[in-house]
């Protein structure tokens, strides 16, 4: 016997993101997946952008890692609420891994909620956590090529941080190529060059930033 | 390797229609798997297999149509297929946004007895 069965496979997740997005709307926080290869620069990103945004908004951290919590004490170090998932394993994060977190947070208080998700170009961008904005990062070390390798990340985020850029003099990489391979993909990506180190394009990245905060109607609290 | 969680994901699927069916063997199941996904067909095949061991799913044929990338030009509503990741219209040369084929990961039908 033949049965059509017309659903999404990962229909489960969908579902708890569905949720998740409901109360951050409702909470009025705006949430941003952070993705990117491990070493590109999640949390050095997100100490620069704590740095520069911590007097005008309250800020709260997920950190996800398959193992350990120094990214947490990283985070935890600048006096921000953050909270550590390790997936023991498990190459992403996922909507009920987020929900899990919930208890930690004063959604009432807080503005951003930036969830760094594990280091892996393939396949966060496929499981949805209820978040706003997707945000991958790609070091100029990692090479230009990655664009067209691993096109779904760049596909799914309505940003790309082009970090490192104070190597480009040591490395083989043109900015070039990962603009317009990126921009092939995603006609609609904004495209930001950074440094963590040097502190270029930081003031724009949060910026930004702050602009999708408007762009969902939320107010600073 | 995530394609465990996506496999979970189906063989629950899978368990819940058998159920709701009465169905006592899986034959087949027919999935839709889109090229721009972060799944590798044979990685699931492996993962379905694993997963399935010592049930009534156990044996049964995971049979996956690879969906190819197609995108809506919002110029001139042309639908196209997307070649090399190049998410611009072959007709006008404008760039689309969003996908309309391509991003599936759908179960389409399942063969019991
Ligand atoms: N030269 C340079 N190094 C950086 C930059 N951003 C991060 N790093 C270094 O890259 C390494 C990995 O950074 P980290 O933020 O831990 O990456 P994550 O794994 O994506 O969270 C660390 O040693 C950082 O100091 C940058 O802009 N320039
Ligand atoms: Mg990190
Ligand atoms: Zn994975
Ligand atoms: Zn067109």
């Amino acid at each position: 016997m033949k049965i059509n069965v017309v659903r999404n496979i990962l229909e489960a997740n969908a579902r708890i993101a569905a949720e998740n997005r409901e109360l951050f709307a409702e909470k009025k926080v705006l949430v941003m997946n952070l993705m990117s290869s491990p070493g590109a620069g999640k949390t050095s990103l997100l100490e620069k952008t704590i740095d520069s945004l911590k007097g005008r908004m309250a800020i709260g951290v997920i950190e996800g890692d398959i193992q350990s919590s120094q990214d947490a004490e990283r985070i935890a170090a600048k006096d921000i609420p953050v909270v550590q998932i390790n997936t023991g394993g498990a190459c992403h994060l996922d909507g009920n891994m987020i929900r899990d977190t919930f208890h930690h947070f004063d959604f009432d208080a807080l503005d951003l909620l930036v969830v760094e998700n594990v280091g892996n170009l393939v396949c966060p961008a496929e499981f949805d956590l209820g978040e706003d904005v997707k945000v991958a990062i790609l070091s100029v070390a990692e090479g230009d090529d990655k664009p067209a390798k691993y096109p779904l990340i760049f596909h799914e985020s309505q940003a790309l941080l082009i970090n490192k850029i104070d190597l480009l003099p040591y490395v083989d990489c043109s900015v070039e190529k990962i603009r317009a391979e990126s921009l092939k993909i995603n006609t609609q990506i904004a495209i930001l060059e950074v440094s963590c180190r040097t502190g270029l394009g930081i003031s724009e990245w949060c910026a930004w930033l702050t602009d999708r905060i408007a762009a969902k109607g939320l107010g600073i609290k | 390797m995530h394609e465990m969680a996506i496999t979970q994901s189906l063989v629950d699927i899978i368990a819940e229609e058998m159920r709701a069916h009465r169905a006592g063997k899986l034959l087949n199941v027919r999935v839709q798997i889109g090229q721009m996904t972060a799944v590798v067909p044979d990685a699931l095949r492996f993962c379905f297999d694993i997963l399935t061991q010592h049930t009534p799913m156990a044996g049964a044929e995971l049979i996956v149509e690879w969906v190819p990338v197609q995108a809506r030009c919002e110029s001139c509503e042309r639908t196209f297929e997307v070649k090399d990741h190049a998410f611009v219209c072959p007709v006008c040369g404008r760039s689309a946004a969003a996908t309309s084929a391509g991003r599936e990961l759908s179960i389409v039908e399942i063969e019991v007895e």
